[in-house]
Order: C-alpha cells, then structure tokens, then sequence
C-alpha cells in the first residue's frame, strides 16, 4: 500500500542544503507526509542531519563519488530504487537542473506521470491536485494523475518553505551503480558565467529591453545590479538583436526566473517576456510610455526616460543601502 | 546513411497579446485569438535547425519531421520540410484527441519503431503551449536509448554524439553512443527561416500521413486529467510613482523598495 510523500533534496556545489530541500519539504508536510527525504550526490552526507530538521520522518542519503555532480544515468538508478523502495503516493521534486531532467525520466520508468514546474499543490480526497503554469504563464492548469505514484515538480521559490524543527532518522545507502549503466556520460565541464550571481539564485533582477535603444544600456544595469546585489536579465528582443547575451534571456524561451524584486527598464511586457516572471511578485517598470502593459503587472510603475532614471535611481539606492 | 528523427508539434502563437490570449474553461481549450495563426513550436523548429546543422556536415543524412496532431498540424511538417528536412510523417486520427504527454510519447515511439533504424532524435526541451518538457525523454525511455536533455550543441560523428548541454553556470560536454535522443535548448540559437526555393521543393517532399492502424496501436491511455484551464488573475495594484524630476521618482522609488524591505 502506498503512502506518504517522498521529496527528493538537493544540495549546492559545496555540499550545502539548497533551498529547495526546505519548499518541498513544506509542500509534503501540507500533503499529509510522513515525508521520507531523499538525498543523493558526493559529499552530501554532512547535508543529510539538516535535510531531516524540515519536518521528514527519515532522510536517505545516498552519498558516493558515482553523483559528483547531477548526471541523469547515474541518478536514475538510484532515484529508482529509492522509490520502488518507499513505495510513496507522492513524489515531488524541485523544478531544478536535477528536477527537470530526472522527474520525467523516473515517471517513465515507474509507469506513472509527472506534473512539471507546480505552483500549488493540494489534495482532493486522496488524489493529488497540481496547478502548474502554461501557455507561457498565460493560463493555469491543474492536472490529477491516473497512476501510482503521483509525481510533481514544484517551482523554486514558489511554495513556503517549512521551518527547522526537529530531526529525522537518516539512513545511509550505497549507489550500486555500474559503469556500463551510464550511457550519456559527461566528460567536461565548462563554467561560462564570469562571477557574479546566476539569474536564477538572484534575489533582484535588473533586465533590459527594446527600449534601452543599444548594448550601451545594459552598463548602467549592469551598475545597478551590482549595487543592489542581483543580476542582469534581458528580453527576447535585445538578444536577438546581440546586445545582451542570451544566457541572460528571461521569458519563454529564455529562463524562468523568481527574484524577490525583478526591475524592468525599457520592456513592454510582452507575452512571451512575462512568461520569465509570472511567478514575480514584486516589479518595478521604468518605461517612457505611460501605455506599456508591462505596467499592469507592475507594482510600482515609473513613466521616465530610463537614461535620465537610471543613474539617480542607483545614487538614491547607494543612499538607502548606506542608512 | 544517418537518419535523424525531429519531432514537431504546432502550437498557439505565443507572440498572442495577453489581451487576447482567451480560454474556454468548459471544454478547458485555448480559445484562437481572431487573426492569429497557429506557429510551429520554437523548439521544435530549434530541433530542426540542429538536425540541419548535422546534414549540413553529413549531406546525406536524412531527416524525418514526425508531428502528432490534427489537420493543420500538416502546416508545421510543411514548415520544417521548407527549412531542409527531408520527409515528413503526420500521424492523425482522431482516437488522439486529447492525448496528453505520455499517450503523444507512446505514439511517438511507435512511429519510430515503424520507422526502422534511427541514429539520432532531436525534440524541444518542451512544447511552447504546455510547457511541460517530458515527451523527448518518456520516449527515450520507452525505446530503452540513452537522452541528453536541454542541448546547445550537437555533433555527429556516425556512431556517437557529443552534446553541450545547458547548465546554471556554463554548460557541459556529454557523449552518449546512437542511436539515442536529444532536447534542445534555445541556446541553440536561431532557426532557419525557409527560402522561397525551399518552399518550392518543400512542396515536392512526402508527408506520409499515418494513423493509429497503420502503427498497429490502439490508442495509448492518457496517465494524467486535465482538471482545469483557466488564466490567472494577474493583475496587481499598480502605484504610479510620482515626481517632478528623475531624481524625485528615483529617490520615491527607493523610498518604496526600503519599505518593502526588497532593498
């Protein structure tokens, strides 16, 4: 008989719990629990005690040099294992590098479905409800799954986190994986970004649109985002037209991003762009024309000359951040 | 000679004005926006743009377009046929109205098999109108073939792939052997527009045009319910900050992102 949740934690590079560990853990404990939290990678023991104080009955940690890094071959296995092994009416994953790649590779080998990139997740009687954005966040859809378990993947940021209370029995396990069962292998890895803080872990995004007028707009953003601490984004058009790098393209399909503050200079807001920030809950839109729809998804609208803006808007930020 | 396999599926303009953008909760559709007309999802066309960067190394390679879906689905064979591609292959029939993710997968695979040998297939990391990015990998599965997901490279070398593949911070370089299945990202980078010569010859190329009987399937059950479509109440209370000069909205501004606490 299946029963309880099973959330699978994620760490960062340096073996730290990630954030989502704590979200999906929050979700799973709303869903009924018990949760049984997985943790798989190399160096993620030490993670194990903390993944465990966010309202988990049991963390499995599956710590071997074999999951340096996300690699779907070796994770798939395990993660397969893992589940025939707790056998839960639940699973929900982040909606993360591992998220994506794994959660539809693993429904495929349970026989079962995934609802990707969730925003809300509740029960009806004992189905699992998930809403889930679509047509580039332009519509919301909530699905139900006709086979066991019922599989979700929850957006970064999207669901309270619980809080840390508590511990939870950890169990250790080993990989057991072959060699041969790794088919895809990665045999580089190539930092591009420069320091700095990614898009996605950014707390405020400054981007850049049309209305910027050329790639020289993006330096007094770039300005601005490093006295507020985040990240440079950009729309679809400015990197189609080379001004910005597309690594930096937020929308549809560019990256979906969830800062606390997203600040929008020279965008209009089209579709295609609001789909990057339909999650957003605080924007702020600096544009010259007063008619620009990015304004109706804003909660604070500046009509100004973002040139003339721009530059007394950081000296006024350096101001407050040095009160 | 190489065979790449492209799936394709045609989706709802996604440059529709959110004004405009409208659903029929009842029968929980998106309703078309008057004057707009249905596009080949941005992906997909990406996927093609990959194959096609294939040939363009390996002539004579050929590359099969395969889209599940309606009548006018056959417009986005048409589309990827005029890029480059060689044939095309429309499965229609209407026992896969309101086949989700995973019944689309299983038809997919099948059209595959009764294909016959295969070295690479090239999907978007996800369809523009659900967004969900499973069916690349569901099918992968299903024919028990390796998948690297979220490519911005692909090459070819006759017996295995190298793929760089979209990571937070870089990307990282995967080699997998054929025949296997690979997403692609927009990283990618842009896809050809057809020629008007290509069109030409597009016209000439074969859509074979398929339905459940002739893969010898029933049609697959769907695994999930689609409970309900509806868009979002968005809208937030918007405060037009006020001010004489830039610098008096900046500091406005300012004033507000404090008390907010975001700064």
């Amino acid at each position: 008989m299946a029963n309880g949740v099973l959330i699978f934690g994620e760490t960062t590079e340096d073996g730290a719990l990630a954030g989502i560990t704590a979200e999906l853990s929050g979700a799973a404990t709303r869903l009924g629990g018990p949760v049984t939290c997985a943790l798989l990678g190399a160096g993620v023991e030490g993670a194990a005690a903390q993944a465990g104080q966010y309202g988990a009955a049991k963390v499995i940690v599956v710590d071997d040099p074999v999951l340096q890094g996300y690699q779907g071959d070796a994770y798939l296995p395990v993660a397969e294992r893992i589940a025939r092994e707790v056998d839960p009416a639940i699973i929900l994953f982040g909606q993360t590098m591992m998220g994506r790649d794994l959660a539809p590779r693993l429904a495929q080998r349970l026989g079962t479905a995934v609802a990707m990139d969730c925003v809300a997740l509740e029960l009806q009687g004992d189905k699992l409800l998930a809403e889930r954005p679509a047509f580039g966040g332009a519509a919301r859809a909530r699905y139900t799954i006709n086979a066991m378990p019922q599989m979700a993947t929850v957006r970064v940021k999207a669901l309270e986190p619980a809080a840390a209370s508590g511990s939870a029995e950890v169990v250790k396990q080993d990989a057991n994986v072959s060699p041969d069962q790794i088919r895809a292998k990665v045999v580089n890895r190539t930092k591009e970004q420069a320091e700095g803080i990614r898009l996605e872990d950014a707390k405020v995004v400054v981007s850049g649109g049309r209305g910027l007028g050329g790639p020289e707009g993006f330096q007094p953003l770039e300005e601005l985002a490093k006295v507020l601490g985040g990240a440079v984004g950009a729309s679809r058009a400015v990197c189609d037209l080379g001004w910005y790098p597309v690594a930096a393209q937020v929308g549809l399909t560019g990256k979906v991003v969830t800062p606390d503050l997203y600040i929008a200079v020279g965008i209009s807001g089209a579709s295609q762009h609001m789909a990057g920030i339909s999650s957003v809950k605080n924007i702020a839109s600096i544009n010259k024309d007063s008619d620009a729809s990015i304004f109706k998804a804003s909660r604070w609208a500046v009509v100004h000359d973002w040139k003339e803006f721009i530059p007394a808007f950081i000296e006024e930020v350096k101001k407050v951040k040095a009160s | 000679m190489p065979h790449i396999i492209c799936f394709a599926k045609q989706v709802p303009d996604p440059e529709t004005p959110a004004s405009q953008f409208k659903v029929d909760e009842g029968a929980k559709k998106v309703i078309p926006a008057p004057g707009m007309q249905p596009v080949p999802s941005q992906f997909d066309t990406i996927g093609v743009e990959a194959a096609l960067r294939i040939k363009d190394k390996m002539p004579d390679a050929i590359i099969t377009v395969i889209s599940v879906g309606p009548d006018s689905f056959r417009d986005t064979i048409k589309h990827c046929l005029a890029m480059g591609a060689d044939e095309g292959v429309h499965i229609n029939d209407p026992a896969l109205a309101g086949a989700d993710h995973w019944a689309t997968a299983e038809v997919l695979a099948a059209a595959v098999k009764k294909l016959g040998d295969f070295d690479v297939i090239i999907a978007g990391r996800q369809s523009v109108d659900w967004d969900m990015g499973v069916v690349g990998s569901t099918v992968a599965g299903i024919l028990d073939v390796p998948v690297i997901t979220i490519a911005k490279q692909i090459d070819f070398d006759g017996s295995k792939v190298t793929v760089e593949r979209v990571l937070l911070d870089g990307f990282e370089t995967v080699e997998a052997p054929t025949p296997c299945v690979v997403t692609v990202s927009n990283e990618l980078g842009e896809p050809r527009y057809p020629q008007l010569r290509q069109i030409m010859l597009a016209a000439k190329k074969e859509v074979k045009p398929w339905t459940l009987a002739d893969l010898g399937i029933a049609a697959p059950q769907n695994r999930t319910n689609l409970e309900a479509l509806f868009v979002p109440d968005t809208s937030v209370a918007t405060e037009v900050i006020e001010g004489d000069t830039a610098q008096e909205k900046a500091a406005a501004l300012a004033g507000r992102l404090r008390d907010a606490k975001l700064i």
